[in-house]
């Protein structure tokens, strides 16, 4: 569904993004993981239109996208979110949304139509007529997935959707992510909550220090030595192994 | 005079105005560089300095040099005041609020002053008004070559201040890290309401060099601020030493392009020189990258 | 729809003004009070629908009176063929404005500059060339005809600027309810996001400009036409400008009635200021100036946000 291909880009003398490729399958949720200052919303930036890459390529369903402006690639199908939620603050709920619907509704009716049906699958109804400031996290969260999906995208980029919500607001959100798929969107996305990663995602990229180091399903990936050392530091992962074989020693010998 | 010597002192005027646009525009540095606020009262300010100068020499006989020790305290004081108790507020909302407020506060001085003064054109006679001094094959007059000379020293002083005392330390602080300086105890309403003084000193400064050579109506802030922005833009926002080298600069594009292009065009080349920085190169020439 | 038939009850109360006023001075208030609210609605499409504030846009004004006025005096064309060509140069001149300030990314205050930049660099041009008039500016001769959009009496200009007044409104509603004002709406309020979900911001931007600059452009021709003479000052100078912006700011950005309320507004608030202080000049742009402070910081809504629902 996407492709990148060898991109990179710096700043200055950081090298935000470096020589990244990466193969998102269609119809399934992926998911993109690494420390702080990784440089995955970078990635997500060159992707998206946003940023233009030093190097590199950028394919949709084919089509090479490398530099597209971010209105065109949404036009081609893919709608990215934003880590820091940004919404028309001004507007209703429903109005936010609207403006996602008129990508492929020109009558103010229909698309506003279309907008209450988008909140009402993601569980905004009550706050159609709400001021997008007034709503919670939680909320401006799900108005920020509902602008998104107003849009009908066939690959959802979703950069840390679940970033400051509770647990039981997490909770909320999995399944609808879940459902966003069971509806043929492509998601692939940026996430620190590691539980909706293991539940949800099929594939998982680890990128640190811009780079890519491990790609393959989440129990593979989790238990990839350089991504642990990539979290927690370098030696980690000998010492865990050590401390499991001696629990294991222990324990057999119990 | 030869080709080239009406070239030279054509030049030679255009830097010592380009220092009187220099001072105003260092003040407008300062508020912007430390505040972030485009002050668009400046020229009206200056237009109060300026008849601030003219009162104390019709009145009270000050020549206006000397009348340099009251007029910097007394704008720098009127500074303070009018960020405390009216900018200060205004300005923790959206970027163009701020210009509104200044733009508000312009209209105010510069009817106040209307209403007040009328619209006369008013200028004052000194017994050096029209003394000239050779400069090589010119000669400028003694009024412009004062403004230069004081320029070059308000700018040494503004650079000794923010380089060398507390409370340059302490703006250099707020305009850096806003949330830090008040974490670090200093009080950022004070700083900010000082460096807003220290602004408007400057066009006190301004308003005593000018006046000699110039004239004052309640409509001159208008044609000032205009150039002042070009003057800071181009010098790059938030550098002293970009703001004199750009003030000299425009000075001489002003006086040049009326030379070549007669008085009434003269002045486009500024504002075309404005425009063209702001889109191909925003930071100016000596400001850092934003 | 609501929104529809005030617009109409307005147009229609408004056109029966001349039935019951016939006093010159009290129509020539309303004449001036509809002409600030179209020059506020023009600012407004671009500045309160928009969030694109800008600080010359007498650029349009000016390019319209002055269009009106070469075209008659000039070419010899009669005033009706020569006001599309006015409306067409002050969109054009839009676009311009538009196209580089946009391009190059310029927002907030530095676009705020350089639209007064522009407006600078248009009044000195218009005070060097002769086919201009200079600084002596362009006088119309006096026609008092309809055919030569001089019409001869008050209630004629009055319709006129109604005419004028009612369009504006109607492009203003147009923004609240279709798919062009919501992409407009949205650029405002964040451009990227607007972005992200597949707005052409620079195109936005630039049909914002556009029509903002063709009804700023009628402002100046009506302005032409009925005072017959225009000079470089007048037509790109700060005053105009601070006209347009005030009338939308006090009124209420971003809504249909903003701009017409807040020309009432101020011209109420300058016969009053007139009234206290006799005849001193300057004395209502300081109350117009202390309302502007106050509006930005107290009533960021302007009168418009009085009325609307605690939201």
């Amino acid at each position: 569904m996407l492709e990148a291909r060898h991109l990179s880009i710096r700043f200055g003398g950081l090298r935000a993004v470096q020589d990244v490729s990466l193969d998102v399958p269609q119809g399934q949720v992926s998911a993109l993981i690494g420390p702080n200052g990784a440089g995955k919303s970078t990635l997500f930036g060159l992707i998206s239109g946003f940023l233009r890459p030093d190097a590199g390529s950028v394919l949709l369903a084919g089509r090479d996208i490398t530099g597209m402006a971010p209105h065109a690639v949404c036009r081609l199908g893919m709608t990215r979110t934003f880590q820091i939620v940004q919404p028309f603050a001004g507007q209703t709920v429903r109005e936010n949304i609207a403006v996602g619907a008129h990508l492929h509704q020109a009558d103010r009716a229909r698309a506003l139509a279309d907008a209450e049906a988008v909140a009402r699958r993601l569980g905004l109804d009550g706050e159609l007529d709400k001021l997008a400031s007034s709503l919670t996290i939680a909320g401006r969260k799900r108005l920020e997935l509902a602008r998104a999906l107003a849009t009908q995208p066939r690959l959802l980029l979703l950069d840390e959707v679940l970033a400051g919500l509770n647990p039981q607001e997490v909770a909320g959100m999995l399944p609808v992510i879940r459902g966003l798929r069971e509806s043929g969107v492509t998601v692939f996305m940026i996430e620190h909550v590691m539980q909706a990663v293991m539940d949800l995602a099929e594939k998982v990229w680890v990128i640190s220090q811009g780079e890519l180091i491990a790609a393959g399903s989440p129990a593979q990936v989790t238990s990839d030595a350089r991504v642990i050392e990539a979290y927690l530091g370098h030696g980690t992962a000998q010492r865990l192994a050590l401390q499991g074989a001696a629990v294991i020693q222990g324990v057999t010998r119990a | 005079m030869t080709e080239s010597g009406i070239l030279f002192a054509s030049v030679l005027n255009g830097l010592t105005t380009g220092a009187v646009y220099a001072l105003i525009a260092l003040g407008l540095t300062l508020i912007y560089g430390v505040l972030h606020i485009i002050n668009f009262a400046h020229g009206a300010a200056l237009m109060m300095a300026l008849y601030g100068v003219y009162f104390l020499r019709e009145k009270a006989g000050i020549d206006p040099y000397a009348s340099l020790p009251v007029m910097v305290p007394a704008m720098f004081a009127a500074g303070y005041l009018l960020y405390r108790f009216v900018i200060g507020k205004a300005s923790h909302g959206k970027d163009e609020n701020i210009l509104l407020v200044t733009l508000g506060v312009s209209i105010v001085l510069e009817n106040l002053a209307l209403l007040l003064w009328k619209s006369d054109t008013r200028s004052i006679e000194t017994a050096y008004t029209f003394s000239t001094v050779a400069i090589g094959s010119a000669m400028i007059a003694v009024p412009k070559v004062v403004a230069f000379g004081g320029a070059l020293v308000a700018t040494a002083v503004l650079l000794a201040i923010i380089g060398l005392t507390d409370l340059g330390r302490a703006i250099r602080a707020c305009a850096g890290e806003r949330q830090g300086a008040k974490l670090v105890g200093i009080d950022v309403e004070h700083v900010f309401a000082m460096s807003f003084g220290i602004g408007l000193a400057c066009l006190g400064a301004a308003a005593c060099f000018l006046l000699p050579a110039y004239y004052v109506n309640p409509q001159v802030g208008n044609g000032f601020v205009l150039i002042a922005f070009t003057v800071v833009v181009l010098g790059g926002m938030g550098s002293f030493v970009g703001a004199l080298a750009g003030g000299f600069l425009i000075g001489v594009v002003e006086s040049v392009g009326g030379l070549w292009l007669g008085e009434s065009l003269g002045q486009i080349g500024i504002f075309l020189i404005f425009i063209a920085v702001l889109l191909f190169r925003p930071r100016g020439l000596f400001g850092a990258r934003a | 729809m609501r929104q529809l038939w005030l617009i109409g009850a307005f147009a229609g109360a408004v056109a029966l003004m001349p039935a019951f006023v016939t006093s010159g001075a009290a129509l020539n208030l309303a004449i001036m009070t509809l002409y600030a609210a179209l020059l506020g609605q023009a600012w407004n499409i671009l500045g309160g629908f928009g969030g694109q504030f800008s600080f010359g846009h007498a650029v349009f004004f000016g390019t319209g009176a002055y269009a009106m006025a070469v075209l008659q005096s000039g070419f010899g064309l009669n005033a009706w063929l020569a006001l599309p060509l006015a409306l067409a140069l002050g969109a054009a001149v839009g676009l311009l404005v538009g196209a580089l300030s946009f391009r190059y990314g310029l927002k907030g205050s530095y676009f705020a500059l350089v639209t007064l930049a522009f407006a600078e660099v248009f009044r000195i041009l218009a005070n060097t060339f002769q086919f201009t008039g200079a600084g002596v500016g362009i006088q119309i001769p006096l026609r008092d005809s309809a055919a030569d959009m001089q019409f001869a009496g008050k209630p004629g200009f009055l319709y006129a600027a109604l005419t004028l007044v009612t369009a504006s409104l109607l492009v203003a509603w147009w923004l609240k309810r279709s798919r062009y004002g919501a992409w407009l709406q949205a650029v405002r309020d964040n451009e990227e996001s607007a972005a992200a979900l597949g707005v052409d911001v620079f195109r936005v931007k630039l049909g914002a400009i556009a029509i903002s600059g063709a009804l700023m452009s009628a402002g100046g021709a009506f302005y032409l036409q009925y005072f017959r003479y225009i000079d470089p000052h007048i037509a790109y100078g700060p005053a105009i400008s601070v006209e347009a912006l005030l009338a939308a700011i006090v009124g209420g950005m971003g809504t249909v009635f903003g701009p017409l309320l807040g020309a009432a507004a101020l011209q109420l608030l300058g016969e009053a200021t007139r009234g206290l202080l006799e005849q001193t000049p300057g004395a209502n742009l300081i109350a117009y100036g202390v309302l502007l402070v106050v509006v930005v910081m107290f009533l960021p809504r302007g009168i418009m946000g009085l009325f609307e629902a605690k939201r």
